[in-house]
């Protein structure tokens, strides 16, 4: 029988996908002899919609505060620290949610950005941060990472909502005043230069720029 | 010997100084009327002075004092948010006063290269300030002054 030979069915196995290949390709290039072109349209279009809808109500779930506290490494680390600082809790009550910093809004970034975060489905599926002591290990490595994305897109996430226009330097501290016009408005730095842990704990900051 | 009229008077005397005693509330600056046995309603919260202009020190030994807010800074062992402004290397870019030179020497008396741990941790000693009407008036007043009241003609 072939079975004694382990080479034989499994020629026989792609072959037989190579046949329903070609023979699907027979089909899809030949013209449809039973519907009409505008079923074929309208079905096409219905099925887009469905998709795409589908496909972005899918994406907006993962993008959920909800879905990344869903994470005990999310949860028990980043999401506990976020809680005291004035990102969560504040006078007028407007808060950031772990997207919004953390993920571009623009589209074509924001799928870059979900493409990158399958490493991440990965990190968790085989617990490389899953105990505080492995997250605080790696935790100068995910910091550098985010700062490194801020200091590349210039803060983008951080000027979604503070943008140095709207920025009335009258209402800040004189300190504040003096540091954004002479480092934020002339360009020589971005958000991230500055406000480093201001959402989170800061890693062990021996080594950072700027820091002791 | 007393009486019968005279304990009877100071029986009475007696029970009208302990009920006077008893009817008296305490009433200090810090506690206000809130009786010894409960608590009092928390004082509100007063703004944090944020002028970053430096306050006179009262006598040179003196920390100073913090003329701006620190909220959500980091002081631990991973970091200190503070010293990324008055560090010796980032005055330059913050124009913030340096940390003392103090702070560099170790518990021998020699001098590190930058903070010493024992010096690490700077809230220990410096404080931002609220603008609060101080609950106990204090009349401490400064060497100068004392030394002004000394002469002939000098400050009171």
């Amino acid at each position: 029988m072939s079975a004694v030979d382990p080479a034989v069915p499994r020629r026989s196995w792609l072959a037989r996908i190579w046949k329903f290949v070609v023979e699907l390709w027979g089909v899809l290039r030949r013209p449809s002899s039973v519907f009409g072109l505008g079923v074929l349209v309208l079905a096409g279009f219905v099925a887009g919609v469905v998709f795409w809808g589908g496909f972005n109500t899918a994406l907006e779930l993962t993008n959920t505060e909800k879905f990344c506290t869903g994470c005990h490494e999310m949860r028990d680390n980043v999401f506990a620290e976020l809680k005291t600082t004035i990102h969560f809790s504040n006078r007028s009550g407007v808060r950031a949610s772990c997207p919004d910093c953390h993920v571009p809004h623009n589209w074509t970034d924001k799928i870059a950005r979900k493409m990158q975060a399958s490493k991440e489905v990965w990190g968790h599926l085989f617990g490389s941060i899953d105990s505080r002591e492995k997250f605080v290990d790696h935790r100068l490595e995910l910091a550098l990472h985010e700062w490194a994305r801020f200091k590349a897109n210039d803060s983008l996430e951080c000027r979604n909502c503070h943008s140095a226009e709207s920025m009335d330097i009258t209402k800040q501290s004189p300190r504040a005043s003096a540091a954004h016009q002479r480092f934020l408005f002339t360009s020589e730095k971005t958000c991230i230069d500055c406000h480093k842990g201001i959402a989170h704990h800061l890693p062990d900051m021996r080594g950072v720029p700027g820091w002791q | 010997m007393i009486g019968k009229p005279g304990i009877l008077l100071l029986v009475i005397a007696l029970a009208a100084g302990s009920s006077s005693l008893l009817a008296q509330t305490l009433n200090s600056g810090l506690r206000g009327a809130t009786p010894l046995n409960e608590e009092g309603p928390a004082a509100p919260m007063t703004p944090q002075r944020n002028t970053a202009e430096k306050e006179t020190r009262n006598y040179p030994e003196q920390p100073p004092v913090i003329p701006h807010s620190i909220d959500g800074y980091q002081i631990d062992i991973n970091g200190n948010k503070c010293l990324s402004c008055h560090a010796r290397a980032r005055t330059g870019e913050s124009q913030a006063p340096m940390v003392s030179i103090t702070h560099f020497m170790d518990r021998d008396g020699q001098f590190l290269a930058s903070v010493s741990p024992r010096r690490f941790f700077c809230t220990e000693c410096h404080v931002p300030q609220n603008v609060v009407k101080p609950p106990i008036s204090n009349d401490f007043v400064d060497i100068d002054t004392l030394f002004s009241r000394a002469t002939p003609g000098g400050r009171r």
